[in-house]
């Protein structure tokens, strides 16, 4: 899987530093939405299963749903800060400037840090079970940004662009798009999986033996949590 | 506790309310400090901005909801603390009162409460910033009370998250400041237009937008804050 992953990011790359044709205005500037559009499509994915696994955890407890939880949103404001750090870079030679109050960049960056938020609770709350639940909640409420961010470009008409999809771009561009599309999303089920397998692991480690866990002096919890605020 | 009839909930939510309001007022060393904490964060704008009038004038909306919003998060964490300190939430639960009633007394005891800071607000803001209420108190009175319903709603449900939390000082605007940013800023921009009056017919667009935020988010701390607080 790595290597199919390493496989297509080489293909994909070639083909939108290469093979693809340079754009009519902007010239060969353009070609950073090959990485920047799926990256933001991986993200909207990512934070989409984080919205599930919030809501599947309230109906039914699950551990793996939890640690799915917690990967989806830690992946997900990963490839949504590249997406945006990516955005950024592309618009200092294109907008003339790294970064605009426009309403898609704002709505995007305020979800994002209501995402290091769920992350900040998720460090702050030692009882598994609460923590669950309550960044089950709090991945609920955040979640209702997203579709705002999403149709922020078609509901107010400004800077940023309407979304690059395959029905918007140039049909020789489509191939590129799309064979960069896969290589992230196979990416990021690599990275998805690996978080997950860490995060179930310090789940049952925490559940089945919460006094074996790394602490200062034995049987002071308080200890520990102070280490981490 | 679910399934509870309407009008029960009703009158739950009634003497829950009426319950902290007493609280409120018989600890009025609390509401006091509250006031003026919101009324020194306004005379600190008018200092770090400079003695220009003009200037305090046109951003006297924006201004006036980030004095509301500090003071929110004051009011906000005391809101569970109070009933924490006598395990008193486990006895309304064990009542036992439907715990949605306990999530709208809160939000509505917390709204009310910054209404009525805004209410004393506006002659400061009068008197420093040299502002008129252009439009009339009553839009002034709409947009604070869609305003502050919005802080209150998920601000409760994050104050009780975080009430039990540690660092729970640190984690209440952490989670609060970045998802209110919608409410805030069409707060602030409803509140400009009623302070410098409203010549494109811009505040209802504002206003359908708080109305829309407040809608999500009562509705989401209904359905969601019963979890919260089981144990």
């Amino acid at each position: 899987m790595t290597a199919a992953a390493l496989g297509l990011l080489v293909l994909g790359n070639w083909m939108g530093l290469v093979w693809t044709p340079s754009e009519r205005e902007m010239g060969d500037v353009y070609r950073i939405i090959y990485v920047h559009v799926p990256a933001m499509w991986m993200a909207m994915l990512t934070l989409t299963v984080n919205f599930s696994c919030c809501v599947a955890y309230l109906l039914q407890s699950s551990w793996k749903t939890d640690a799915l939880a917690e990967a989806t949103a830690e992946v997900g404001l990963l490839f949504g800060s590249y997406g945006l750090v990516l955005g950024a870079i592309w618009g200092k030679p294109t907008w003339g400037t790294y970064w605009d109050w426009d309403p898609r960049l704002t709505a995007m960056a305020i979800m994002l840090v209501t995402y290091v938020a769920y992350m900040a609770l998720r460090r702050f709350v030692e009882d598994p079970e609460r923590r669950a639940v309550w960044s089950s909640v709090v991945g609920i409420i955040s979640f209702v940004n997203l579709p705002i961010v999403w149709f922020s470009v078609k509901w107010w008409r400004s800077l940023h662009q309407v979304q690059s999809t395959p029905k918007t771009v140039d049909p020789d561009m489509t191939l590129a798009l799309r064979v960069n599309a896969w290589a992230s999303l196979i990416l990021l089920t690599l990275f998805l999986l690996h978080r997950y397998r860490i995060a179930l692991a310090t789940r049952e480690a925490e559940v089945a033996m919460p006094e074996a866990l790394p602490t200062d002096v034995p049987g002071s919890r308080d200890n520990r949590a102070s280490e981490v605020a | 506790m679910r399934g509870a009839r309407p009008i029960s909930l009703l009158r739950t939510v009634g003497v829950l309310l009426a319950k902290d309001l007493l609280i409120e007022w018989r600890t009025r060393a609390r509401l006091n400090a509250l006031i003026f904490f919101a009324l020194a964060t306004l005379l600190l704008f008018s200092f770090a901005v400079g003695p220009d009038t003009k200037v305090l004038a046109r951003n006297a909306g924006g201004y006036l909801w980030l004095a509301l919003l500090f003071a929110s998060v004051l009011a906000l964490g005391e809101s569970f603390r109070v009933e924490q300190e006598n395990l008193t939430l486990d006895g309304l639960r064990l009542a036992p009162a439907d715990a949605r009633a306990i999530f709208l007394s809160k939000a509505l005891g917390n709204a009310l409460l910054l209404m009525l800071l805004g209410a004393l607000l506006i002659p400061v803001m009068v008197a420093l910033y040299g502002v008129s209420v252009t439009m009339g108190l009553g839009s002034f009175a709409a947009t604070v009370t869609l305003g502050c319903m919005a802080i209150s709603a998920p601000g409760t449900v994050y104050s009780a998250i975080a009430s039990n939390a540690r660092a729970r000082d640190v984690l209440l605007p952490l989670l609060l400041f970045p998802l209110i940013i919608p409410a805030l800023l069409a707060a602030a921009k409803a509140t400009s237009l009623v302070l410098q009056g409203d010549p494109m017919n811009q505040l209802g667009s504002w206003y359908g937008l708080l109305i829309g935020f407040n809608l999500i988010y009562w509705g989401l701390g209904f359905l969601l804050f019963p979890r919260v607080i089981e144990d």
